[in-house]
């Protein structure tokens, strides 16, 4: 039902969806979304840094309030963390429910939520070394939405 | 008897440092041994606290114990 996972290492986002797919075959629809490094305006790495305390358990905590609030057949939440490349995948989630609509708006809190809720810190590589990046107005807006 | 002063993002910047040990007592004059730049940022009101992994609503009268960690988290930037 709820499979939500902090990980260190890299991931295949198409695997992942086939088995969450697979999982549940009594859902009509699954929504995903796959965020990666964006490749470009000189970006040779990517750091997402984490507060063990607090990041997973504030996951876990986003994905119990989405299953509460859509009716779902099952969530996954794969959140990456450590230093990635361009194209490298950052987060997959993905929501399977009967009919499309609470599928579509659970994965689309799901990531508002992920990118100005949960705990984790992003710095860029450029030429020019590592820069810590700030939150943009832009996401909370996002997150007043709901 | 030492707490720990946890720094994320751009704190640890800022702190040189991901972590630094610290002697216990109150924070305020935990902060006023560290360098005045960094106590101002540490201060800052975007900054949350944490205290042994439970988020504190504001960091007026913290005092630290034994093998205590408290976590400075400026604004998230994720997904």
């Amino acid at each position: 039902m709820r499979d939500v996972r902090l990980l260190d290492l890299g991931f295949d986002p198409s695997l992942e969806l086939e088995r969450f797919t697979a999982g549940h075959p009594q859902a009509g629809g699954v929504v995903s979304f796959l965020g990666q490094v964006r490749q470009g305006e000189g970006v040779e790495a990517l750091e997402l840094r984490h507060y063990a305390p607090l990041t997973l358990p504030g996951m876990r905590a986003l994905a119990d309030a989405v299953l509460a609030r859509w009716a779902l057949d099952g969530l996954l939440i794969v959140h990456r963390i450590g230093v990635m490349v361009p194209r490298d995948p950052i987060v997959l989630v993905a929501a399977a429910a009967r009919h499309r609509r609470d599928a579509f708006a659970a994965a689309d809190f799901a990531m508002d939520h992920l990118k100005s809720e949960s705990w984790f810190w992003k710095r860029e590589k450029t030429s020019d070394g590592w820069r810590w990046i700030e939150p943009r107005d832009e996401d909370r807006r996002d997150l007043a939405r709901w | 008897m030492a707490a720990r002063l946890i720094f994320l993002g751009r704190l640890e910047d800022a702190a040189g440092a991901s972590e630094r040990e610290v002697a216990c007592g109150p924070l305020a004059e935990i902060l006023a041994t560290l360098d005045p730049a960094l106590a101002v940022q540490l201060l800052g009101e975007r900054v949350r606290l944490a205290l042994n992994g439970v988020l504190l609503a504001e960091a007026g009268g913290v005092v630290l114990a034994d093998d205590d960690e408290l976590a400075f988290l400026p604004p998230v930037s994720g997904g």
